[in-house]
Order: C-alpha cells, then sequence, then structure tokens
C-alpha cells in the first residue's frame, strides 16, 4: 500500500502574454474566458517534481486546483503526466479570492484528504506573480515551507505506520546571489521553481486511457453535479455516452464539502481590494535610427563619448 | 487582530528588515527612506524590526536610526542568526499583535517573499507582493468613507497593467517591495530613536510570554544546512552602463558577444525575461519588472523585442540604444537610438567602433554631433 502521500497544487491560469483591453472587467478582475487558458507552468515543475518522486518511492500524487469547472482542463493533462487522483474545487463563492482565501480554501481540501505528507506547488502562477499561495496555504497547514525549491536533495519517507515527523525531506532553494540547503520534517510544503526540472510530456499511454473523459465533461458549472448533503460530494467525470468514467475520477468539492466558513471564502474572505488598474503606457520616444553599418556606428559611438555616456 | 483596534491611524508605520550576518539589504534600507515619507504624511513614527544574531547587530540597530527608524525594535538571539520561516514569522507576529503598526514593509526579496505571506496568513490579513510605489489616500466602500489608507501598487498579469491595491479592512496593512525602486535615504548620524531590546524565550514546549517573544521547538523543524552565497553578485542596479541580451541573442554561447560588449564599454550584463527563462543565463541578470530596474547612463538593448515588463524595467536610462532585426520591435518606441541589423554583425562593429576611438581619440571622421546620420554616404567607405 502506498505511503508518501504527495498533494500537488495547481493552477490554471490566463496566457498573460497575449493580453488586451477586453479581458479586463470593470472591477479590476480578470475576464479569464477571454484568454487562452494554461497551465501555470512552475506548476507543472511541482507536478514533475512530485512524479520523479513517485517515480522512485511507493507515492500516491493528488492534484488540486481551485477554478471554474473548465479548469477541469489542468486535471486532465495531471492524469496524462501520471497523477493518481484529481480533485476541483469549484464553487460560486470561491470566486474573486485573493490569496488569503485561496490558502483558506486549498488547506481546508488537503485537510478533508486527511491531510499529506509534502504538498508542492509552483512558486508562483503567472497571472498574478505574488508567490504567496504557497506559504499561506503552508500556514493554515501548521506545516513548514521551503520556498524558491530549485533542487529536492533527499527523502525519506515517513516509516510505516504514519508516525508524525518520521519522514524528512532535504531541498534547496535559490536565493539572491547564491542557494541554501534547509532540511524539514514531513509533512512539509515546497515550492518549485523553473530551475528544479523539465516537466515531462503526456504519456501518450496515459492519454488513451484517460482520452474518454477529455472529451465533454463538465461544460458548465452547475450545482446538480453536487450534493452538498452528503460529505460524498463527489462527482465521477462523465464521458461522451453520457455515461460516468470513473477510473480517474474528478473529485469535486463545493464550500460545503469542504465545510469552510462563509465569510472566509472568495471575495467575502479577502482583505484585499483592487482600487484601481491602469493599462501601462510607457513614455514614447523618437528613436534616431542608425545604419547598421561602419560608419554608422562610428559615429553612433563617437557622438556618445562626445557626451560622456561612454566613458 | 485582523479588524482595526483603538485608533489605528495613530500607529506606526514598520519596516521588517532584512540582513545577512551583519549586511543589511539594501531594499530595506530603500524601505526606510519611504516608510519615513509615510509616516510624515501620517504624522506618526517609523519602527524597524531588526531580527538576527551576533554583537555586530548592535551597530546595524544604530545605523538604522540613521536611515530614518524613530525605534528599532532589536530582537536578538542565538537561534534567529539565519533566517528561517517560523521562528521569523513567530518573532514578526509577535511584535506585530504588540504594538499594532498599521502598515508593515517587507523586501520583496527571497526572504521577504518566504516571510510576509506566512505573516499575514497567521494575522488574516492582507498583503500585496511585490510593490513598485506606496502611496497614501482615500477610498470609498459601500457608502463608508476610508481616510488614509495605503495604496499597494503594483504590476500585475505580466507587466501589462499596474493594479492598486488597497486593504481597507484590516491591520497591519503589508506590503513586499521591490528592490531598487525606491530612493535609498541619506544617512543622519545625528538623528534620534529608541533602541529597544525585546526579550526573547526560547524553550522546548510552546509557553505563553507577557512581554516579548516565545520560540519553542516546533518553530525550528526546518534546520539551514548550508547556505552558499556567491562572492559577486551582479551590481546592475549600480551599473553606469548596462548591456542586455534578449531572444534575438540566440543562445547561451550567443551571450559570449553580448558580454564582451559589456566588458569592452565597462558595463555589466543584462537579460530579458525570456533570455533567463531560455536558461541561456542567471536570473540576477534580469532586467523588468520581474527582474531589477536599471536606470544607467546608457542602456544598450539587444536582440530584446521589448515587452510591457522590460521596458518598465529600463525605461528610465538616461540613453537607450536598441538593436533588432525587426524594425516594428516595440523596444524602438522607448529607445533613442536604433539599430536595424543583425546583432551578431552590429555588436563586432561596436566593439570595433570603440576600441578605435578609445585608442584614436578625436581623431577619427566624424560629423558633427547634431547633425542626423548619413548612412548611405559612408556606407563601406572607412577603414
Amino acid at each position: 500500500m502506498p505511503q508518501l502521500r504527495i498533494v500537488v497544487l495547481v493552477k490554471q491560469v490566463p496566457d498573460t502574454a497575449n493580453v488586451t483591453g477586453e479581458a479586463m472587467k470593470e472591477d479590476g478582475t480578470i475576464n479569464r474566458s477571454a484568454l487562452p487558458a494554461v497551465f501555470n507552468p512552475e506548476d507543472l515543475n511541482a507536478l514533475e517534481e512530485a512524479l520523479k518522486l513517485k517515480d522512485r518511492h511507493d507515492a500516491r500524487v493528488t492534484v488540486l486546483t481551485m477554478g471554474p469547472p473548465a479548469a477541469v482542463q489542468v486535471l486532465r493533462e495531471s492524469l496524462y503526466r501520471g497523477a493518481d487522483e484529481v480533485i476541483l474545487l469549484t464553487d460560486k463563492a470561491f470566486a474573486g479570492a485573493d490569496t488569503l482565501a485561496t490558502s483558506y480554501a486549498l488547506s481546508l481540501a488537503v485537510r478533508k484528504l486527511g491531510g499529506t505528507d509534502l504538498v508542492l506547488c509552483g512558486r508562483q502562477a503567472i497571472d498574478g506573480d505574488t508567490a504567496q499561495v504557497g506559504p499561506q496555504t503552508a500556514e493554515k497547514l501548521g506545516y513548514p515551507q521551503i520556498t524558491c525549491v530549485s533542487r529536492v536533495d533527499k527523502l525519506v519517507a515517513p516509516a510505516e505506520g504514519g508516525e508524525a515527523g518520521s519522514g524528512a525531506i532535504t531541498a534547496t532553494r535559490s536565493i539572491e546571489g547564491g542557494f541554501e540547503t534547509l532540511t524539514s520534517t514531513l509533512p512539509c510544503l515546497l515550492t518549485v521553481t523553473g530551475e528544479a526540472n523539465d516537466p515531462r510530456p503526456p504519456s501518450v499511454k496515459l492519454v488513451m486511457t484517460y482520452k474518454g473523459i477529455a472529451a465533454e465533461a463538465m461544460p458548465e458549472y452547475d450545482d446538480s453535479y453536487l450534493n452538498p448533503e452528503s460529505d460524498d460530494a463527489e462527482v465521477c467525470m462523465i464521458g461522451r455516452d453520457g455515461k460516468p468514467v470513473c477510473r480517474a475520477r474528478v473529485v469535486q468539492w463545493d464550500h460545503e464539502a469542504l465545510a469552510a466558513d462563509r465569510e472566509a471564502l472568495g471575495l467575502r474572505g479577502s482583505p484585499t481590494r483592487v482600487k484601481e488598474i491602469e493599462s501601462v503606457v510607457l513614455a514614447q520616444s523618437e528613436a534616431r535610427m542608425v545604419a547598421p553599418d561602419e560608419a554608422g556606428i562610428a559615429e553612433l559611438v563617437h557622438e556618445l563619448i562626445e557626451e560622456h555616456i561612454l566613458g | 487582530m485582523a479588524s482595526a483596534a483603538g485608533d489605528p491611524r495613530a500607529n506606526d508605520v514598520w519596516v521588517v528588515v532584512e540582513q545577512h550576518d551583519g549586511v543589511v539589504a539594501e531594499v530595506s534600507l530603500e524601505l526606510l527612506g519611504r516608510a519615513r515619507e509615510l509616516a510624515g504624511q501620517l504624522h506618526v513614527q517609523v519602527g524597524a524590526v531588526l531580527i538576527g544574531a551576533g554583537s555586530a547587530l548592535k551597530d546595524v540597530a544604530t545605523a538604522l536610526v540613521a536611515r530614518g527608524a524613530d525605534t528599532v525594535y532589536f530582537v536578538a538571539h542565538t537561534d534567529l542568526a539565519h533566517y528561517l520561516a517560523q521562528p521569523y514569522t513567530q518573532v514578526v507576529t509577535s511584535l506585530i499583535r504588540e504594538h499594532e503598526p498599521q502598515i508593515v514593509l517587507y523586501g520583496a526579496t527571497t526572504t521577504g517573499r518566504d516571510l510576509a505571506p506566512r505573516v499575514a496568513s497567521t494575522l488574516r490579513t492582507g498583503l500585496t507582493a511585490d510593490c513598485t510605489d506606496l502611496r497614501i489616500g482615500d477610498h470609498s466602500l459601500k457608502g463608508e468613507e476610508y481616510k488614509d489608507l495605503l495604496y499597494q501598487i503594483r504590476p500585475a498579469f505580466g507587466g501589462n497593467i499596474i493594479a492598486t491595491i488597497i486593504s481597507p479592512l484590516h491591520r497591519p496593512q503589508m506590503a513586499t517591495v521591490r528592490e531598487g525602486v525606491m530612493v535609498m535615504p541619506e544617512e543622519d548620524r545625528r538623528r534620534d530613536g529608541r533602541i529597544i531590546a525585546v526579550p526573547v524565550t526560547r524553550t522546548p514546549e510552546p509557553i505563553k510570554v507577557h512581554a516579548g517573544v516565545a520560540l519553542s521547538d516546533a518553530d525550528f523543524v526546518v534546520k539551514l544546512v548550508k547556505r552558499v552565497q556567491e562572492e559577486k553578485r551582479v551590481d546592475l542596479k549600480g551599473a553606469r552602463i548596462v548591456v542586455s541580451g534578449g531572444v534575438g541573442v540566440g543562445s547561451r554561447e550567443g551571450f559570449a558577444l553580448v558580454e564582451e560588449l559589456a566588458r569592452t564599454l565597462g558595463g555589466v550584463v543584462g537579460a530579458s525575461r525570456a533570455a533567463v527563462d531560455a536558461g541561456w543565463i542567471a536570473h540576477d541578470h534580469q532586467v523588468g519588472q520581474t527582474g531589477t530596474t536599471v536606470r544607467p547612463k546608457l542602456y544598450i538593448a539587444c536582440g530584446i523585442s521589448g515587452s510591457v515588463q522590460h521596458r518598465a524595467g529600463m525605461d528610465q536610462s538616461a540613453r537607450i540604444l536598441a538593436i533588432n532585426d525587426d524594425p516594428l520591435a516595440p523596444i524602438f518606441s522607448v529607445a533613442h537610438y536604433g539599430v536595424v541589423g543583425d546583432l551578431h554583425k552590429v555588436i563586432p562593429l561596436l566593439i570595433q567602433a570603440y576600441r578605435t576611438k578609445g585608442a584614436g581619440g578625436e581623431a577619427a571622421p566624424a560629423t558633427s554631433p547634431a547633425a542626423p546620420t548619413q548612412p548611405a554616404a559612408a556606407d563601406g567607405g572607412a577603414s
């Protein structure tokens, strides 16, 4: 029986390389549907680190995301790479959450899983670049944290019987102009940077295995998916034939499934507010064009020396 | 704790100072300068939290007063010699709970960005990451007027927008702030300030204390194995000349050319985020919103298209020279001089021209600096 339990926190993010004004809503939040959605890059590094540990240890990898129903796509991609179990936290009550409210919901989900040995997540997401959700989730769980991890050096899996504090992890984090290596008992939360690894591509075999659920599952948010009366508020993905495909369940939890304090969720649970946003408009100048030849460059260099710009 | 108690507006503005082996991070000093301005507007004082160990720390505390702190909360213990998230969180949250500052600022370093979120989560208050500006202003929300809030201004969404974030109902208001975006305050050795030694109680089991900070074994489950600080750090901020490479450089090897130009001109090598992400050069060299903000006398952008996030980190340079084979690259819109061409040809020309000028001084033929360039006329004629 497995042994090392790993939870990976991932996020579906808008591809911030292609933002237009139409993607911004009046209140300063992002209209995600107006942008292509991608797997947050450093979360893929976190997943890869989990899968590498699974390759070496007897581990169970659970991937957890909070987002709209469409975020199920990053869960699919996690299954294609080797995740064992995927969970989607989706509920209108989660909408508009800042990092504090997000980490609250994520920590409740980890608790609902009965805790874990290791939580891995990307250092930061490319839409907000805050790097806050990792440490805040660790704090809410009462776990220690090692952030900005560029290398996992060593893992000692917890002893049989799961005595608290019996496992340990050693990891190296990048700091300004150097690095530091830290060791922690388990459970522990790590945030992983892009330096850590090259994420594996989806496995063809796994894509074939799971492609039935890659079809039409979960089109729109719909409360009928959920049965809040039951603690078992889980649903299988619905396959093309309309029947549940339970080989890889996408478990879906809402705020009641998490027994969450409604006041601590979403916008209501978020201390921060966006007061205003403005598009970045940088000072424009008329560049003087210089010919890309010896004479043009020589004259430019001469001018810069004359003006004491170059010494 | 989360909500404001008493008259929170009378409370101080704090900076959580980062130091390693007695050397204070520059961003902490920059923050003291801005904290002074904010405190001046709010008619309150500036507090600095200094955590560490060792005899050199006392001098650091004095130096913080000289840079603008009115009160230094001096927390020294051998177990606090190196930064660790949990004990430092315990120290900072204990002090915040006791003194209730209205604003707490941290450097947006790997340390600050590790510590501040954990503190914010413990206190259940708001935190804005990586601010590039801080101001005081008002806000109305559901008919309520909130006076003298901290406007926390930061780029978001890949640098395409600048967002102003507020935390109207929660105290303290907290932010991490990017290094190099605020002005370093002058040192004034005549300034008066208090240095308060905060008692630290270190026990195996957690206990409650009436004053100061209590640390237990539970705060030390993470241990530092080793810390390696490379001798030489890339000093982009202080550089007079920055030569940066982007995607157009093409490869790790291609950066040798950029490095040679930087060396020839006595400059420092910079890079765009794309070049760093491609693994061609270390992150320390990155210029832009998620890297270092630079204001050199001369910035040379080689093969950099000029994303918003890059331009925001260099557009204050006194002179900008852009070299790109795409005449429509956005970098040209912030450049003073543009060269449309292959950087692998243009950079050697620059190196050659500089070496020749350096040796020959004013002897080389040149038109008046004010005259426009005459590309065709001299083409291929020289040397």
